[in-house]
């Protein structure tokens, strides 16, 4: 038996067909994942991410550890309480431990992070804690529920009711404000607008039931996967691991190179890769024609021998057919072929972002 | 839980396998196995005119989530594949038993229906997992 949330019991009642995610009883899906990813493309569904791992960050060094820990740069939440950055956690040569969201709170940090790596990240940034002033308190009393879709806020306000309409509607993207142990972001991981609520263990079932009453769909994390994938973000394990650099993983544009003398791990590596040449890059494929891209299949490149890989891949139920993601050789062209088994298929390359608000982007 | 068809025969990988009065055999696969999958997205079956030994790859399933084998339950020649699933493979969710057939082939020795598992096998073998 694994580990279970708060809403594990809420998701059972609900039909959930539950299995095994990194340690934790989820649900897959609810009854049909194509029914949940449609919902919220076009109205609003929820997700228990309560599995994630919610690390707060407090002390007078806390930015200092931050700046030093993490490739994007803290420095830029500086006087904007409850603003978000997502960055890669990196090793000594360059490769991903993970990736992860940082919120500044009033004071201190809070970050989230993945629920498969836990352990390593915990032990990873417990170790580089040592040389600053700063405390980790882990907090498992926390349940969090991701609503997302063009209709979430709306169907959120209504539930939360007045006294929160005002400081919700003020939200921006990628900023998030405290209520007590309430922490409200508007964040997500499906291209769509919505909001990543965290609240008690305690509050959880209710809300949970309150949004459904709403009209909120519970989705599972077959839609959780497909979504993302169509927005083109990124999944730990998938595209980028700790041998992945993230200049290979789209996530140069999470790395802040100014000022010079900031010394976050892994930027040496980085720059000695940057200054020798990247050798592969992370694109998008399209197939037009009938089948399923799937991850650990082969993308053969013209004019060159060496063998990209799919590193997720799927039948996209927004567009109707199938996409991936996939590392192959900066050479790339507009066209490649997928190996599926043992023929060659044609595909498209094109960049790593497939649908964003509901609406196709190839 | 899922539905299995006492008239029907099954392989250990999820096919059934119907006599029809015409001589022919039709296949396609278990509700227990279009569950298991999930929504079903693409179905590639073999070609009319192919020749399958029992227990041969006759196809794939495709859902959203995975990919999965279709094994031949029965030796014998392609008379007939199921076109509509190319456009409606979802028939294979909603339909496992009728609409959402695969192929029918002309056995070569319809003993081997014999060799395949009954209702009442089928459904111990797959509550085994």
């Amino acid at each position: 038996m694994g580990n279970k949330t708060a809403l594990y019991d809420a998701h059972v009642a609900m039909g959930g067909k539950m299995v095994d995610f990194g340690g934790w009883d989820m649900p897959l899906h609810y009854g049909s994942q194509l029914e949940e990813h449609h919902k919220v493309r076009q109205d609003a569904g929820m997700f228990d991410v309560s599995h994630m791992t919610v690390v707060d960050v407090d002390g007078a060094g806390a930015r200092d550890y931050l700046r030093s820990l993490l490739a994007n740069d803290v420095a830029k939440l500086d006087g904007n309480p409850g603003k978000a950055l997502y960055t890669g956690m990196l090793n000594p040569k360059g490769g991903v431990v993970d990736d992860l969201i940082v919120y500044l709170r009033d004071p201190g940090y809070r970050v989230v992070v993945n629920c498969a790596t836990r352990e390593k990240d915990l032990a990873w940034m417990n170790e580089q804690a040592k040389a600053f002033d700063v405390t980790l308190t882990e907090r498992p009393h926390l349940a969090m529920v991701a609503i997302q879709g063009p209709q979430a806020i709306e169907k959120v306000k209504e539930v939360m009711g007045i006294d929160w309409t005002a400081a919700i509607s003020g939200l921006k993207v990628f900023n998030s404000f405290a209520r007590g142990d309430w922490f409200i972001a508007r964040t997500g991981y499906t291209g769509e607008d919505g909001l990543e609520i965290m609240l008690n263990n305690e509050d959880a079932p209710g809300f949970w039931q309150a949004l459904a009453d709403a009209g909120v769909a519970p989705c599972g994390l077959g839609a959780r996967d497909t979504l993302r994938l169509e927005a083109g973000m990124n999944l730990y394990g998938n595209e980028m691991d700790d041998n992945t650099s993230p200049l290979q993983a789209n996530m140069a544009w999470t790395i802040v190179w100014e000022p010079e003398d900031r010394q976050f791990i892994g930027r040496e590596a980085l720059a000695q890769e940057k200054a020798a040449g990247v050798e592969h890059k992370l694109v998008g494929l399209v197939l037009d024609g009938r089948g399923v891209l799937r991850a650990g299949q082969k993308v053969v490149v013209d004019d060159s021998d060496r063998r990209g890989i799919i590193t997720s891949g799927t039948f996209s139920p927004t567009l109707g057919f199938s996409i991936a993601m996939a590392r192959v050789p900066v050479s790339v062209g507009d066209t490649a072929q997928v190996e599926i088994r043992n023929k060659l298929v044609p595909v498209r390359v094109v960049k790593p972002s497939f649908v964003r608000n509901g609406k196709p982007l190839v | 839980m899922s539905e299995i068809r006492n008239e029907l025969k099954y392989a250990s990988s999820h096919e059934w396998a119907r006599l029809e009065e015409d001589g022919t055999v039709t296949v396609g696969i278990s509700d227990h196995a279009q569950d298991a999958l999930g929504d079903v997205v693409y179905v590639e079956t073999p070609e009319v005119g192919q020749t399958l030994s029992a227990g041969e790859e006759a196809g794939v399933v495709e859902s959203v989530k995975a990919a999965s084998d279709i094994y031949a339950p029965i030796s014998g020649e392609v008379v007939a594949i199921n076109e509509a699933l190319e456009d409606e493979p979802e028939t294979v969710n909603s339909s496992p038993y009728d609409d959402g057939w695969f192929f029918k082939v002309k056995p070569s020795d319809e003993g081997e229906l014999e060799k395949l598992l009954d209702a009442d096998a089928y459904k111990a073998e797959s509550e085994e997992g």
